[in-house]
């Protein structure tokens, strides 16, 4: 035991460099698949068939292809084509496109939650197609959304860790790279395991609080 | 002030409106009646253009009413509408839903929205219900706060689209009494309604729809007191009888 805090103390510096480079992958992913998400959203609901089509197609296409597959086109591939991105860029844009599949179909019904009356008095009123969206449609979608956006960020944090195949230096890899070296493979990925668990706690917590108010608050 | 003209509307192969022709002027009250699913609120809906009609023509001083044409916001600035279901937006205060219109698509300033919007929530007798939210209020008060809501934009007309179906009876009337107001004020307004009693004292003008044409119209009075057509008859009769 006394081994084990040693070592421990030992490894944090380098563990906790590792953890920052997780926490930017996710942050940036998950406003990345955020933006495109909620791009994707409007386009399937705008009612213009084209842009329909084309949000469904992507969709399909970017939850077909493992996380993984998509990352190793975009930090293997992209370079033949001229566009040569640092491993950080890569995961970031790699697991921001890839999780905008999953954030758009929640957006999506989320905002088709919201009876369409409102959108029928906000446009007896007026108002335009962006106007609705952000004054009437948005607001009340948003808490309706919010719940699942919060489970998704949990697997964000998690999946973060397969920008480690990419050469990222995230909590895993920084793990891996460690145990390989030490042999110390029962410290060393305990420590990376409480440590994802440390990040991912307040965001569980999070989440079960949106959900008890979502469930006990007015609409 | 509202000019239809031979109005065609189809749902796909269904068609619901098959031919229409009407004219309110301004200050006029026109009541519509007529059975479920004549296209009452169909009409009505075009004339804002909520829905889109495939031949004829809807005009509102003098602009063509075409939802896909950019004028089409200028035409819901001026004519307003009521909705059965009241539509109130649940995660905004009763003033905020009155002041929404005038301040985002007006671009009125805020401050004199606001006064402007206690005014007419005074008016509807809500006043001190100006900062609860719909959710909080009876069905109502929330449809008096809708009436408020459309009175904010200053429109030229209103439609309302059975305005008191959703209600409980004994609040029927709070409702009825300010669309009574808006009358007296010569308000332009086009009422679909079950409610014959109130069609009788506050409309100019009736029109029967049945299976989405005018089979009858005229005045009140005539119309809904001595009916010629067999089907508005047979109408009145049941609708009275039930009540
Ligand atoms: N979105 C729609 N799609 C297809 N058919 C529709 C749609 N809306 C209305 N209809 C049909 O159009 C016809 C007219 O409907 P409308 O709502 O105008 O009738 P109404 O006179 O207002 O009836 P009610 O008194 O029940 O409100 C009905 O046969 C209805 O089924
Ligand atoms: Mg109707």
């Amino acid at each position: 035991m006394q081994k084990f805090f040693q070592d421990a103390v030992e490894f944090t510096p380098i563990l906790l460099e590792g953890a920052w480079a997780t926490i930017l992958v996710t942050l940036g992913s998950l406003v990345l698949s955020t933006l495109l998400g909620l791009i994707w959203a409007l386009m399937r609901i705008s009612g213009n068939r084209w842009l329909d089509r084309v949000a469904i197609v992507f969709i399909n296409f970017i939850r077909g292809v493992p996380i993984i597959v998509q990352l190793f086109y975009i930090y293997f591939v992209m370079p033949d084509f001229g566009v040569s991105l640092t491993a950080m860029q890569a995961a970031i844009i790699g697991l921001g496109i890839a999780y905008s599949a999953y954030q758009a179909e929640n957006f999506r019904a989320g905002i088709e939650a919201i009876d369409h009356g409102q959108v029928e008095a906000a446009q007896s009123i007026g108002m335009g197609w962006f106007l609705t969206m952000r004054r009437v449609i948005l607001p009340q979608a948003f808490r309706i959304v919010l719940p699942p956006y919060g489970n998704t960020m949990i697997m964000m944090l998690k999946d973060s860790s397969q920008a480690s195949t990419i050469t990222v230096a995230e909590l895993a890899l920084q793990g891996k790279l460690i145990a390989a070296s030490t042999f110390k493979n029962t410290t060393v990925f305990t420590l990376v395991a409480v440590f994802y668990l440390v990040m991912c706690i307040p965001l569980i917590l999070l989440v079960a609080r949106l959900e008890k108010a979502n469930s006990g608050g007015r609409r | 002030m509202i000019e239809l003209r031979d109005v065609h509307k189809s749902y796909g192969p269904l068609e619901v409106i098959k031919g229409i022709d009407a004219t309110v002027n301004k200050g006029e009250v026109v009541c519509l009646i007529g059975p479920s699913g004549s296209g009452k609120s169909t009409i009505l809906r075009c004339i804002n253009g909520l829905e889109s009609y495939q031949k004829g023509t809807i005009e509102f001083d003098g602009i063509r009413v075409d939802r896909d044409h950019r004028s089409i916001v200028e035409v819901r600035t001026h004519v307003s509408m009521v909705f059965q279901r009241f539509n109130l937006f649940p995660h905004r205060t009763v003033l905020e839903n009155v002041i929404e219109g005038p301040v985002w698509v007006k671009k009125e300033p805020r401050a004199e929205a606001r006064d402007r919007g206690l005014a007419l929530l005074e008016r509807v007798g809500l006043a001190e219900k100006a900062s609860a939210h719909p959710g909080q209020l009876s069905g109502g008060q929330q449809q008096r706060v809708a009436i408020a809501r459309a009175l904010a934009m200053q429109p030229k007309a209103i439609l309302f689209d059975e305005p008191t179906s959703a209600l409980d009876p004994e609040l029927v009337g709070e409702v009825l009494a300010v669309m009574r107001g808006l009358a007296e004020e010569h308000m332009t307004m086009m009422v679909v309604t079950h409610e014959i009693a109130f069609a009788r004292d506050v409309a100019d003008r009736v029109l029967f729809l049945d299976g989405g044409r005018i089979v009858e119209e005229g005045r009140a009075d005539e119309v809904l007191v001595r009916p010629q057509n067999v089907r508005t008859q047979d109408f009145l009769r049941r609708v009275i009888d039930h009540v």
